[in-house]
């Protein structure tokens, strides 16, 4: 247990980048985005004479305002914080798709697998350090950015608006900041079922190309369904193209994208039943586990580990 | 004591070619063994076998393990040092000691601290800012401070420069070895090791072609200088090798006595380097 500690602890180190600074930076561009759009607004605002707050008229539409309408102001506020972790998810789903990639190809190019191989780690926990790295490190890592980033963007907003005259500090109330942390939180471990196909898919590659890890991962299920869809456009043989693109294809390679299984994957058919922000929450998001796609997925995640972890033990070209 | 490695008819084959021939060696503990051969003739394979780095066939038992087997456990009493460029890039000084101290069971931090403490090295430099002689003055501090029973080196010293290479054996002589260790390496630099080995292996086209100690390489080689007028003499008794110096003829006999050979002339011990280019005649012919 131990050593996996410090297993994890190596990859951190040397994904200090990608990891760490990829999702900080990424939200501190957010920030800045935003706190110019504001600027934006309050330039063109007071130019054309318009102002907000000012007149009352925004005051007055609050203190007016009804239990509906205060439950909207929430779920504007909570939309402002889940829209910080969207932009993240995306740099997360990158850098979890070439981390993978790299993680048992890089040490193999520059021989210091060489090093790694005279420690006493077997080659299991070494592989499994990697996917631990990739489905509960990096995404815990973003969320806990994205939430910070969410807070701050809150407090940007309210600060904005406190220059008007508006006291929206009452308003902060009404957002859910907490159940949006549990929402985002909660969602790490469904995150690493459904990520485990293109994980292990990916690590497969890493561990078994003997140069361009990346061409091979993208082009072995590519051209496998290009050419699926070919027969199935010469009519030869009755092949379930839709079928392959969506569940292998897209599967070996986006689900390291947070959010896809939720997207793709067997959401309820009744979503438009659900309204607003409820779609995030756990109990819907859990739903995913009712679904045969992902635990089909989590089979074949493990046994393409199975084989990264094979391939790490024997291929000898160092 | 048992032997610290046991082979029999290890055989390795790459697509094209036999990197090993049906091998069969002993090891002993507390010795140091050269394992010595051109390119390409197999050290690096064996060395790899004997690590669990590849796959073979035949026997082999290294300290009671089978290395493709048992390669993490083997590894607790194993050490390694490949050519200087294997450290990863990335790491820093500080960091790699943290790891290795907590992933290896054997290893004393205190003892890699002082090693650490008599070079340059900086607790937050990367490897990548580091020149080859620094690097591997970063990896014997680490492997010096594992208690290890058996050390193996492939080529420790490539590209380094002379300070540093004496260095390192020095470290690795005074600090290092004792007689429950055991130490192979392989280099091209034989003259380096000549004096530090106590057992010495040649190895050719995936075949060992001598296993013998020191003592006994100094008994069975000899070689003789020769003057002209008895030159035919010398070359009736078979010598492995003969050279021209100043107009004198040098003679390398394997396994004439001595006896025979003082009347033709003066008798040295021949040295490695002279051993294994007689031994490896034609090898890239």
């Amino acid at each position: 247990m131990k050593t996996f500690y410090w297993l994890v602890k190596r990859e951190f180190w040397e994904h200090r980048g990608g990891f760490f600074w990829a999702p900080i930076v990424t939200g501190g561009i957010f920030l800045l985005l935003n706190i110019m759009g504001i600027i934006t607004a309050e330039v063109l605002g007071a130019s054309h004479g318009i102002s907000i707050g000012a007149s009352g008229g925004l005051k007055q539409v609050i203190t007016q305002m009804d239990a509906g309408d205060m439950s909207k102001v929430g779920l504007a506020l909570d939309v402002a914080m889940y829209s910080a972790m969207g932009l993240l998810i995306v740099v997360l789903g990158f850098v979890v798709f070439f981390y993978c990639l790299g993680a048992l190809y890089d040490d193999r190019r520059d021989r210091s697998i060489l090093f790694w191989k005279s420690l006493p780690i077997s080659d299991a926990s070494t592989v499994l350090s990697k996917v631990v790295s990739a489905t509960v490190l990096a995404p815990v890592i973003a969320i806990v950015v994205g939430i910070v980033v969410g807070m701050l963007q809150l407090l940007i907003v309210a600060i904005t608006l406190s220059f008007h005259g508006v006291n929206v500090w009452q308003l902060l109330v009404l957002a859910h900041p907490f159940k949006v942390m549990f929402n985002l939180i909660g969602y790490t471990p469904l995150y690493v079922l459904w990520a485990l196909p293109a994980v292990g898919w990916l690590l497969l590659c890493s561990a078994w190309a003997r140069n361009k890890p990346f061409l091979w991962a993208v082009a072995l299920p590519v051209a496998t369904g290009l050419l699926i869809s070919w027969f199935g456009i010469m009519g030869l043989f009755n092949l379930p193209t839709t079928w392959f693109w969506r569940n292998v294809v897209q599967r070996s390679l986006f689900s390291v994208f947070p959010g896809t299984g939720s997207l793709f994957g067997g959401m309820p058919h009744n979503v438009s039943n659900i309204d607003g922000l409820s779609v995030l929450d756990l109990s819907t998001t859990y739903q995913l586990l009712g679904s045969p796609d992902l635990w089909i997925g989590v089979a074949a995640g493990a046994a393409l580990l199975a084989g990264a972890i094979w391939f790490r033990r024997w291929r000898d070209d160092s | 004591m048992s032997a610290v490695i046991t082979a029999s008819g290890l055989s390795k084959h790459y697509k094209s070619s036999l990197a090993l021939d049906d091998v069969s060696f002993q090891i002993e503990p507390g010795r140091i063994v050269g394992l010595i051969g051109p390119n390409g003739a197999g050290k690096t394979t064996a060395l790899k076998a004997i690590l669990g780095l590849t796959d073979f066939t035949g026997e082999l038992n290294v300290l009671g393990f089978d290395p493709r087997k048992q390669r993490d456990k083997l590894m607790g009493e194993v050490c390694f040092i490949a050519d200087v460029a294997v450290l990863p890039r990335w790491i820093r000084v500080s960091e790699v000691v943290d790891f290795v101290a907590h992933v290896h069971p054997r290893f004393d931090r205190a003892k890699c601290e002082a090693f650490l403490a008599r070079t340059k090295l900086q607790a937050g430099q990367r490897v990548r800012q580091m020149s080859k002689g620094m690097i591997v003055q970063l990896h014997l501090a680490l492997v010096m401070a594992i208690d290890a029973k058996l050390l193996i080196l492939d080529e420790p010293t490539l590209g380094l420069d002379i300070l540093y290479r004496k260095q390192f054996y020095q470290n690795l002589l005074e600090d290092y070895f004792d007689e429950n260790k055991t130490i192979i390496v392989t280099t091209h630099q034989v003259e380096e090791v000549e004096h530090i080995l106590t057992d010495l292996m040649f190895i050719r086209d995936g075949k060992i072609v001598l296993d013998a100690d020191m003592d006994a390489v100094g008994e069975r080689f000899i070689e003789v200088m020769v003057n002209a007028d008895k030159a035919d003499a010398a070359r009736g008794l078979k010598p492995l090798d003969e050279r021209q110096v100043f107009g004198k003829s040098i003679f390398l006999f394997d396994g004439v006595g001595r006896d025979v050979l003082e009347p033709l002339g003066e008798i040295r011990r021949p040295s490695i380097s002279d051993l294994f280019v007689a031994t490896m005649k034609g090898t890239y012919a």
